[in-house]
C-alpha cells in the first residue's frame, strides 16, 4: 500500500555551539542567532529517515518534508539533508526559535500540510520528532494532528511495523526503559518519533541532485509567517549559574578511590 | 479567580502514582498562594473511586472522574476525549498534570481542543505578583526560563521529582462521574502490551538512587593497546546488578551501537542522557569515561551529588560540574568497586 508521508521538522542550532539568551524586541532570543550554524533537529531527522525507509518499502509512496525557519537557514540545512533521502520540501519562512509559541507553529504547519496538492488523507502518515532540541516541549505534533483531524497519535515512537492487512504496530517509549505496544487499524495516523532504529543514511549525490530541483523553488515560494506569541510573557531566561567546586583527585590509588566511592554510594 | 484542575490517571492497581501525588502537592501550594482560587481534581481510569479515596483529604472542591474499561489503556484517542471532558466539566483555567508518558502523549492535543495553551516539562509553578508563573528549560536543559500566560486554560505538565508529594490520609470521597462517549473512530487503536527487558536485563531504573553514566571511553583502546569491550560489559553489568543503579550513556557510545558496532550489547538509545537523550533525576551520579563539552553534560543537570572517573584532569564533563573528579583508570577502579560491593 502506498503512503503519503508528511514529516514535520525544525532546524536547531548545532548542539556543539555555545548558546546564550538575549532579550530582543520580540522576546527572548539567542545571541547571534542568525550566525549560529544550524542542523536538522535530531528527532526530526530520525522521523525523516524512518519515513524514507517506509516509502522505499512501499512503492508509490511519497515523502514531503515540512519545515519552518528563516529561508537562509533552511537552505543551509537542506544542502546537507537533501543528500540523505528523497523528499519534497514544503518550506515556511518564519522563526525557528525555541521561544516561539508552539500552538502558532502548529497552526502554520497544519496550514502548510493542508495545501499540499494531491495529498491523500486516507493514506496519510504524519511524522515528526516527539520533541525538539529547541523548545523541547513535545506538543507541536499533537496540535498539528488535532488540526488535521488525526485521533490516532503516538509519541516517543521507536518502531513502526506495517502488517499484511495494512494495520500498524507501533512501539512507543514509556517509563523505565520500556515500550508500549499498540496496533492501529491503519492510516491516517500521526507518529512523533524518538530515535527509531535506523542509522543516518550516507550522503547520496544523486538523491541530492533530485531533491534540489524541488528544494530551491520551495524555498523561493516559502510563505512568510509571523508568530505573535500572544499572551506569552517571559519574566526571565538565564543560563544556569551554578558552578561546582570540583575536588580533583589525582594521585590516589585505584583501590583507595574504589573504597571512597563505595562509602559514598552506601551513604544515605 | 483561577480554577485549578489537577489531572491524573490511575495506575494498574487503581491507585495514584508518585508523579500524580507530587502534582497534587504542587497544585495545593499554588492554590494556597492564589487568593480565591479553587482546587478541582479530575481522574481517569477503569475505576477511580479508590484513587479518589486516596486523596480525600486534599481539600479539592470537586472530584471529577472519567471511568470505564475503555479508559484503562493509555491511548491518545480515548484519553484526549477524557481530558477534554474533564477540562470542560471543571471549567478549568489552569490544568496541572504529571509529566507521565500517558499525559505527555495527550495533553497538547486536549489543549488544542480546549482552546488553551500548554507548557510541558515544567520544573516548577508558583505565584508571582498574584499570578502563576512556570519554570521550564529550553534548548535541552541549557537555559532556564520563567514565563506566564494570559490565555486560559493554561495546561502545565509538571516533571516528577520537583514537588513534595501530597501525603494526606485516605478517606471516603464523593466522585462526580463525567460521561464520555467513545465513537468508533476513536477505537481504531488498541494497546496490546508492554515490551520490557527482563528484570536482570533492565538497566533503566528511574527510581534508583544512583545514575551510572558510561562514556565511549569504555570501548576505546586501553593501556595495553587493545579494546576490552567484553570486560567493560562485565564490569558495568556487575556494578548495576549489585547497586541496582540506573544506567545512562553518552550519545557517542549509543551511536556506536546504532551503527552496527555492538560494543556494549545492553546499551541502546533509551539509555542516552544529555542533549538528545533524557535528563533523569537521581540523588547521586557517577560518570565514567565520559568526555565532552557543556552541551553533552546536561544529562546530569538534575543529579544532586556527582562524581566522575576520568583519565583527563581537565575534562570539561567534570570540571565545575562534578563534586569530585577521580583522575584514574575506570576499569581498575570499577573492578575494585565491584569486589568491595560483593564482599559486603
Amino acid at each position: 500500500m502506498p503512503y503519503h508521508i508528511v514529516v514535520c521538522g525544525s532546524i536547531v542550532p548545532d548542539p556543539l555551539q555555545t548558546l546564550e539568551p538575549v532579550t530582543s524586541p520580540t522576546g527572548p532570543a539567542l545571541k547571534n542567532e542568525l550566525m549560529l550554524p544550524a542542523v536538522l533537529d535530531p528527532w526530526a531527522g530520525h522521523a525523516l529517515f524512518e519515513a524514507a525507509n517506509l516509502a522505499k518499502q512501499h512503492p508509490g509512496s511519497k515523502v514531503w518534508f515540512v519545515s519552518m525557519g528563516p529561508k537562509a537557514k533552511l537552505q543551509q540545512v537542506m544542502m546537507t539533508i537533501a543528500q540523505k533521502v528523497p523528499f519534497e520540501l514544503v518550506a515556511i519562512d518564519g522563526p525557528s526559535s525555541g521561544f516561539t509559541e508552539a500552538s502558532e507553529v502548529a497552526a502554520a504547519l497544519a496550514d502548510a500540510i493542508q495545501t499540499i496538492p494531491g495529498l491523500d488523507k486516507a493514506h496519510l502518515l504524519v511524522f515528526g520528532g516527539w520533541e525538539s532540541a529547541s523548545r523541547g516541549a513535545g506538543v507541536t505534533m499533537q496540535m498539528v494532528g488535532e488540526r488535521l483531524g488525526l485521533v490516532d497519535q503516538f509519541q516517543g515512537v521507536d518502531k513502526l511495523t506495517v502488517r499484511a492487512d495494512g494495520s500498524l504496530e507501533i512501539l512507543e517509549r514509556i517509563e523505565g526503559g520500556k515500550h508500549q505496544v499498540s496496533t492501529c487499524a491503519g492510516t491516517p495516523a500521526l507518529l512523533g518519533w524518538a530515535t527509531g532504529s535506523l542509522p543516518e543514511p550516507p550522503n547520496n549525490p544523486q538523491v541530492g541532485m533530485l531533491n534540489m530541483r524541488t528544494v530551491m523553488p520551495a524555498l523561493q515560494k516559502a510563505k512568510p509567517v509571523k508568530l505573535a506569541g500572544e499572551g506569552l510573557a517571559f519574566a526571565s531566561v538565564s543560563l544556569p549559574k551554578q558552578r561546582r567546586e570540583t575536588r580533583i583527585v589525582k594521585d590516589m590509588a585505584p583501590d583507595d578511590i574504589a573504597r571512597e566511592i563505595v562509602e559514598w554510594i552506601k551513604k544515605d | 479567580m483561577e480554577t485549578i484542575l489537577v489531572l491524573a490517571h490511575t495506575e494498574a492497581d487503581g491507585s495514584l502514582g508518585k508523579a500524580a501525588l507530587e502534582t497534587l502537592g504542587a497544585a495545593k501550594t499554588l492554590s494556597a498562594s492564589l487568593a480565591g482560587s479553587t482546587l478541582v481534581v479530575g481522574l481517569i481510569g477503569t475505576e477511580v473511586q479508590a484513587a479518589a479515596n486516596q486523596i480525600a483529604a486534599a481539600g479539592a472542591a470537586r472530584l471529577l472522574g472519567v471511568a470505564g474499561a475503555e479508559f484503562a489503556q493509555p491511548r491518545y484517542s480515548s484519553d484526549v476525549l477524557a481530558v477534554e471532558a474533564l477540562g470542560k466539566a471543571a471549567a478549568a483555567t489552569i490544568v496541572l498534570a504529571p509529566a507521565t508518558s500517558r499525559m505527555n502523549r495527550v495533553l497538547a492535543g486536549a489543549t488544542q481542543r480546549l482552546g488553551g495553551r500548554i507548557d510541558t516539562h515544567a520544573t516548577g509553578i508558583a505565584a508571582a505578583d498574584g499570578k502563576p508563573a512556570v519554570t521550564r528549560w529550553y534548548y535541552r536543559q541549557r537555559m532556564e526560563a520563567v514565563l506566564s500566560r494570559t490565555q486560559r486554560p493554561w495546561v502545565v505538565a509538571l516533571e516528577s521529582g520537583c514537588s513534595a508529594a501530597f501525603a494526606g490520609a485516605a478517606g471516603q470521597a464523593s466522585v462526580e462521574l463525567v460521561s464520555v462517549a467513545l465513537p468508533a473512530a476513536h477505537q481504531r487503536t488498541t494497546v496490546t502490551g508492554i515490551q520490557a527487558p527482563s528484570a536482570d536485563e533492565q538497566t533503566i531504573r528511574p527510581d534508583a538512587k544512583l545514575l551510572f553514566v558510561a562514556g565511549a571511553g569504555w570501548t576505546k583502546k586501553q593501556a595495553d593497546g587493545q579494546a576490552h569491550a567484553a570486560e567493560a560489559e562485565q564490569i558495568i553489568l556487575g556494578f548495576l546488578g549489585q547497586t541496582k543503579s540506573s544506567l545512562g550513556s553518552t550519545k557517542s557510545l549509543v551511536d556506536l551501537s546504532g551503527e552496527g558496532q555492538q560494543v556494549l550489547k545492553f546499551m541502546s538509545h533509551l539509555n542516552q542522557v544529555g542533549q538528545t537523550g533524557s535528563t533523569p533525576r537521581h540523588a547521586k551520579g557517577l560518570a565514567t569515561c565520559c568526555h565532552g563539552e557543556e552541551p553533552h553534560t546536561v544529562g546530569w543537570r538534575f543529579i544532586n551529588e556527582r562524581r566522575a572517573i576520568n583519565l583527563n584532569a581537565a575534562c570539561s564533563w567534570a570540571q565545575g560540574k562534578a563534586d569530585v573528579l577521580y583522575v584514574a583508570d575506570a576499569f581498575a577502579v570499577m573492578r575494585k568497586v565491584n569486589e568491595l560491593l560483593a564482599a559486603k
